[in-house]
């Protein structure tokens, strides 16, 4: 188990690098310099200041140089110095915004898994029933209407038709947690439900199942002892990339509550060509979900003996 | 899977033309658009994609005016579901209407439009590492493994403001960051349906490699691609929806939902039309997508239709 593990933390090594490369690539490869922002209040800076800030921050050594030259200083967790925030490195922001994200993602997470799970059993039992439908047609709405309609949909109900929250914005007080993480959840919870249902509806058509009715049990017992823990498995694998995708922050639900997260830092950095912020944030989220999938195998292997991790 | 009869000989054919006389012959794709038919969320769904693409494509002649003509005398009106401006206006005094039925042309265009592209590229990858397999099969493989690595919204984020605002550089971006779903898809299909018998028997018959996969193995992998297709076209919506919301899709002064839901979303304390009108119709269109996408996917694989 301890080789399965360390072999594949290794392997996140080549995958990040070309990531990079990658990145690195569009960033350069395309029209457009962070000297001359495609910001509409931009000023064109005179040639002789743009030399001494290309100079200042690398940006006039060939590329070949610049991305060694970043790479190197990669490995001793030195991603450089942010270019909008100029007093500021790259490592401190992050710092500061990823918490955020990170406590929005998990709570979200939480929530689609104490309500997206339960649901899924419930419309598994219920085939075709009332709550099945239910569930189905919050699945379908969850998976296929964006967070961000979602967000806005919350705040007409919640703050303007039916106050119950009184603002929105900001990150001050657990009662600005409340819309974020739903808005954020919903999409999860549909998904988890329906990945539930369709697992725990299989291993109910299972041989083992009717033998376990067969010998007696109460149904309430064949499910939670034989179903649930048989059917738990599959949507345990979708867990680790989801919680990737939503605990490094959405910038669009971070955008209109005013979160100060990463997600939104990550377009202002990208809209303005902040070299060293874009490439951080691409890589961490890329660490991210790797070791997400990394923990989903593991677990994987735990839950299910019969699964030999190799 | 087909019916056709193709292949068969003798006495063997004579019984199947004796079948095939007692009841009308039906066709694969028959089949599945009587399937497709019997299934009412599908048809809403598919009803209302049509006339979304309608407004998308009479939004010259329907709109009751151009989508940036300003005026000043009527800026930011509410709602009156009569009179001048139905749906209200914007903060500059442009008629909400109008703009959301020009906005139906670039959802309609990017969700068809994209999809085009993401075939161009999935499609020949896929084929070419599942026909090829082998080292060729390893290489783009590994690729496709560091593209999945990548976030997708992200990295069309990163694209976009790599090449700028503007109608074709959405489809770029899409294209470029879409097509890794479908080629894996086509490897897969390709490499099941390489080891079958039919595939084994036109090699025999001389089939060269161009033939093998335009006449036998495209033509069968090509339910599951369609369906995949179907399910990137709301996918595609989402993501112009996604760009313009942030400020990074459509250009000014054209129209876009997604555009107009982000552009008036800090507003909606005061002008709540503004930015819900919008998004009412952006989850509409996708969701109208997804059902109808469900309905085909049952409708050209029953196998799949008890699980889901």
């Amino acid at each position: 188990m301890a080789h399965y593990i360390a072999r594949r933390l290794l392997m996140i090594i080549p995958t990040l690098i070309a990531i990079s490369l990658i990145t690195f690539v569009i960033m350069h490869a395309t029209p457009g310099s962070p000297l001359q922002p495609m910001a509409a209040n931009a000023n064109p800076l005179p040639p002789s200041a743009q030399q001494a800030l290309a100079r200042k921050y690398g940006l006039d050594k060939p590329y070949w140089e610049q991305y060694l030259h970043y790479l190197r200083n990669i490995f001793t967790l030195d991603f450089g110095m942010s270019y909008q925030y100029q007093t500021r490195e790259v490592k401190e922001i992050i710092w500061r915004t990823f918490p955020v994200s990170l406590h929005l993602g998990a709570m979200a997470m939480a929530l689609a898994i104490l309500v997206g799970i339960p649901f899924g059993v419930l419309a598994a039992i219920n085939q075709n029933g009332p709550i099945d439908y239910a569930a189905r047609v919050l699945a379908t709405l969850g998976v296929s209407v964006p967070n961000f309609i979602l967000a806005l949909f919350l705040i007409v109900g919640f703050v303007l038709l039916l106050p119950v929250i009184p603002r929105t914005g900001g990150w001050e007080s657990p009662i600005d947690w409340v819309l974020p993480t739903i808005a954020l959840s919903l999409g999860p919870i549909g998904i988890i439900a329906r990945y539930t249902r369709a697992s725990m509806v299989e291993v109910m058509g299972q041989d083992f199942i009717r033998t376990a009715y067969a010998k007696g049990l109460a149904e309430r017992q064949v499910i939670l002892r034989h179903v649930l823990k048989n059917g738990l498995i599959p949507p345990l694998t979708i867990l680790g990339p989801m919680f990737a995708a939503i605990g490094t922050g959405s910038p669009f639900v971070e955008k209109i509550f005013r979160v100060p997260g990463m997600g939104r830092f990550f377009v202002d950095s990208l809209i303005s060509r902040d070299y060293p912020m874009i490439m951080a944030v691409i890589l961490l989220y890329g660490a991210f979900l790797a070791l997400m999938n990394l923990l989903v195998d593991v677990l994987y292997g735990v839950v299910d003996p019969r699964i030999r991790l190799g | 899977m087909t019916t056709t009869g193709a292949g068969l000989t003798g006495r063997a054919e004579r019984a199947d033309a004796l079948i095939w006389a007692a009841r009308p012959h039906r066709t694969l794709w028959r089949d599945a658009f009587d399937r497709l038919i019997a299934n009412r969320l599908a048809i809403v769904g598919g009803v209302i994609i049509l006339i979304f693409a309608l407004m998308a494509i009479l939004a010259p002649i329907i709109s009751p005016y151009p989508y940036d003509r300003i005026d000043y005398g009527a800026i930011s009106q509410y709602p009156t579901w009569t009179g001048k401006y139905p749906l209200g206006t914007d903060l500059v005094g442009r008629d909400m209407l109008s703009r959301l039925i020009w906005g139906a042309q670039v959802s309609m265009a990017v969700g068809l439009g994209a999809q085009v592209i993401v075939f161009l590229i999935g499609v020949p990858i896929g084929a070419l590492a599942g026909y090829a397999g082998g080292k060729i099969d390893a290489i783009v493989m590994r690729f496709v493994d560091v593209m999945y690595a990548f976030p997708q919204l992200l990295f069309v984020i990163l694209i976009m403001t790599a090449l700028g605002r503007g109608f074709q550089n959405i489809f770029i971006a899409i294209g470029v960051t879409g097509w890794v779903t479908l080629s894996r898809l086509t490897r897969a299909e390709f490499l099941a349906l390489r080891e079958r018998d039919f595939v084994l028997a036109a090699r025999a018959a001389g089939a060269g490699p161009w033939r093998l996969i335009s006449r036998h193995l495209l033509p069968n992998a090509l339910s599951p691609i369609i369906v995949a297709l179907t399910f990137g076209i709301p996918q595609a919506i989402f993501t112009e929806a996604a760009l313009s919301f942030i400020g990074i899709g459509i250009p000014d002064p054209r129209p876009s939902w997604g555009k107009m839901a982000g552009e008036y979303q800090q507003y909606i304390t005061s002008y709540w039309y503004m930015s819900i009108f919008p998004t009412i119709l952006i989850a509409l269109l996708m969701l109208s997508f997804t059902f109808f996408g469900d309905g085909l996917r049952d409708a050209l694989d029953p196998r799949t239709r008890r699980s889901k």
